[in-house]
């Protein structure tokens, strides 16, 4: 009887819990994206407009912001860059951080959640949630759910947003390739040539490097991981132990460029400006200007302009490009940089047009990055 | 007085019962709660808002609900399958490995059968996630039967033996072919997955009828009866003309059958997929679960509804006050020490020195 009587305290605890919190339930209802039948004529977007304060920004982040230098971090630097440009108040960006990429259940939760805040507009940025973001997107036809670096959309409330980093990379690439004095250049890559986003990167990285010496050779090391520090300092310093005296990266952490400061080397980093994590070391930084995307995205949820297309930038729109270039490059990598990245910006040329000649003696061809599985004639796999 | 009596002595005391017991464990909460407090404090946070936020954050909405019930679901399953375990006083540290077998045997089916009626389809995936499961229990059971084997280090380290084949299973013949070279295993079609009832995956309905079963089983079954005898002594269930073998070997598979369970429904409702974060720690957080719940299968759907509201509403303080998730980790923790900590008072009690004993 007694442990009966225990059981029904703890039933009644329960309900008591669900009673206290009863009136928070209040916002039940999930503000919607606005809805397509508002539209008019003239106005081409998916959806009605939506007043500046009544927006509402959901970021998906892998890690946490905090870690200062990585691919979260410039994200949300990205983030922090759309809501200064659009004049937006903290309370309408909702933040979910350390989403694991690889828990569905988190990454749902961390989502619907976003929703349930009232985000008109959700970025996800880690690829794993790729797969969450469509089933939830089907599910909300009014919340728009933006996923960087994937493959899949729908062409309404789901689009897919990426950029021309190789074009970055190619410049980048100048700056190590006069900079190199035993033309062995070294690539820390998250993956091999069955990903074809590391993998033209590192091509126009080569191509950028051969265009300005033709004898450099890049040695490429895959740690088959986004994120994995250990492993990327690891592949740097086998890389620095092959004799590369200039690193280059496609990875998350800094460590490879830690590890080319410790060994006296040089090194371009990505993601963000790494020259302050390894400023002995880093001529110059690929990286991404994420505000460019988001604050166009928002704006168009705002004007109502919403077409439901994939965004993919370059260096035309300033969506990629490269930091500030530090004194420890070459004399005359400046000029040669700004007069690729006229031809490039300009639309006059891009890195894999017409025919390349491929590590394997092949000739390849590709209309998008998504099809470069092959390596560029100079590198090698170390 | 003897001088060299400590200054504070251990003594044991009849078991508290009942509504002594609840009292301490909500003086346990209670203090958890304040010492929770300070530290939020500490931090700079307004410790009301920060309590109330996580309780607005598991129930605000119906979105909130259903989200706080999803994350219930598999800790009340896998719950229920180490308690039939601990009945049994058969250390089952390996509910996290027993789950992920489940999910992966079940996602064989999701993956290459998806064709088949939904009712059949859900009902083997259902049998091999529970299969799948009980097997990588029974192997537990019938080493330690047969070489004596402790149960407490193999069932933990067949969790990692558990999680990289399904690694192995992702990068491998598993792998999407349609995922450009990226390591992960497709989402299910849509008939694979489980239904939705009231907005949830009906997971939830599978885990009230699993503590009803389980309930029963252990209280008015013989073979219930049996578990208890052989977790309270060998020699007593030996001289009663218990098979211990077979009751060990039967209840490790049912207990790894339950897990596989959860393992399935984790795939197949939650997650619509499987990857090598479907068990999560869930295996081990249902170990504390089941001792809190004193294997009671209701008592202890109860608790698992705290952890799992402290969960969900975590993540929304999380969110409104940039509390980082670390913080919210050492609220959870504050709590659970508390609590059980608080057990250790049931069986005994400090006796001051100079302090006679009013027998």
């Amino acid at each position: 009887m007694k442990k009966f009587l225990s059981m029904l305290l703890v039933v009644v605890m329960m309900a008591s819990l669900f009673v206290a919190c009863a009136p928070a339930a209040k916002e039940e209802e999930t503000v919607s994206a606005g809805t397509s039948e508002e539209n008019t004529e003239e106005s081409k977007g998916l959806f009605a407009p939506i007043a500046k304060e009544d927006i509402k920004v959901g970021v998906i982040h892998i890690t946490d912001p905090a870690e200062g230098s990585g691919y979260t971090y410039t994200h949300d630097q990205g983030i922090v860059g759309m809501q200064k440009a659009l004049g937006l108040a903290d309370e309408q960006i909702i933040r979910k951080n350390n989403v694991n990429d690889s828990d569905t259940t988190a990454i749902e939760n961390a989502i619907l959640e976003c929703i349930e805040e009232g985000c008109n507009i959700i970025f996800a940025t880690s690829w794993g949630y790729m797969d969450t973001c469509e089933a939830i997107a089907e599910e909300y036809p009014d919340v728009i759910i933006c996923h960087g670096t994937g493959y899949k959309s729908n062409g309404k409330n789901f689009i897919n947003y990426f950029g021309r980093i190789y074009q970055a990379r190619y410049l980048s690439g100048i700056a190590a390739g006069l900079k190199t004095k035993t033309n062995k250049i070294g690539y820390v890559g998250a993956w091999g040539t069955d990903n074809a986003e590391v993998t033209s990167g590192c091509n126009a990285f080569a191509m950028g490097v051969y265009s300005v010496n033709p004898d450099a050779e890049v040695y490429v090391k895959v740690t088959n991981s986004w994120f994995d520090p250990e492993g990327e300092g690891a592949a740097a310093q086998a890389l620095i132990d092959l004799g590369c005296d200039v690193l280059s990266q496609h990875c998350d952490t800094p460590n490879p460029m830690l590890a080319a400061e410790k060994a006296g080397v040089y090194g371009v980093g990505y993601n963000s400006d790494m020259a302050k994590d390894a400023p002995k070391a880093v001529l110059t930084s690929t990286i991404w200007n994420w505000d460019i995307f988001y604050t166009w995205a928002v704006q168009c949820v705002i004007d109502g302009t919403w077409t439901g297309e994939n965004y993919y930038g370059g260096l035309a729109e300033g969506f990629v490009g490269i930091s500030e270039l530090s004194d420890l490059c070459e004399d005359g990598t400046a000029e040669a940089i700004k007069e690729a990245q006229d031809k490039i910006a300009s639309g006059e040329w891009d890195v894999f047009d017409g025919e390349i000649e491929t590590n394997t003696g092949d000739k390849a061809t590709s209309e998008h990055y998504s099809d470069v599985n092959w390596y560029f004639k100079t590198v090698k796999e170390a | 007085m003897n001088k060299r009596e400590p200054l504070i002595r251990v003594v044991g005391r009849a078991e508290r019962v009942g509504k002594q017991r609840v009292l301490l464990t909500v003086g346990a909460i209670v203090l958890a709660l304040a010492f929770g407090a300070v530290f939020l404090l500490i931090m700079g946070y307004n410790p009301l808002q920060v309590y109330a936020t996580i309780l607005s954050g598991a129930f605000r909405s119906k979105l909130a609900r259903e989200g706080t019930v999803k994350v219930m679901i598999p800790l009340v399953i896998s719950t229920l399958g180490v308690t039939l375990a601990f009945k049994m006083r058969f250390w089952n540290i390996g509910a996290e490995g027993q789950i992920i077998m489940g999910a992966a045997f079940a996602s064989y089916f999701a993956l290459y059968c998806a064709h088949w009626n939904h009712w059949v389809l859900i009902l083997v995936m259902f049998l091999a996630g529970a299969i799948g499961g009980g097997l990588w229990g029974l192997i537990a059971a019938a080493f330690k039967i047969r070489w004596g084997t402790n149960e407490t280090l193999l069932t933990l380290m067949m969790n990692y033996i558990a999680q990289h084949i399904v690694s192995y299973l992702r990068d491998g013949p598993w792998k999407d072919p349609e995922a450009a070279g990226f390591s992960k295993i497709a989402r299910f079609d849509s008939n694979a997955a489980l239904d939705k009832v009231l907005g949830v995956h009906f997971g939830w309905i599978i885990a009230i009828v699993l503590a009803v079963i389980v309930f029963v089983y252990l209280k008015y079954t013989k073979q219930g009866y049996e578990i208890a005898v052989v977790g309270e002594s060998h020699e007593t269930a030996r001289y009663a003309g218990m098979n211990i073998k077979k009751i060990t070997l039967r209840t490790m598979f049912l207990s790894g059958a339950v897990c596989g369970i959860c393992g399935m429904v984790q795939a197949t409702g939650a997650d619509v997929t499987l990857t090598t974060n479907v068990a999560g720690g869930v295996g081990f957080t249902a170990i504390i679960i089941a001792w809190l719940g004193n294997l009671n299968p209701f008592i202890s759907m109860g608790i698992a509804g705290a952890f799992s509201i402290l969960e969900k509403g975590s993540t929304v303080v999380q969110s409104s006050y940039g509390l980082s998730a670390d913080c919210a980790d050492v609220l959870q923790g504050i709590v659970l020490f508390f609590v059980v900590a608080s057990e250790f008072f049931v069986r005994y009690r400090f006796v001051l020195r100079n302090h006679k004993e009013a027998k």
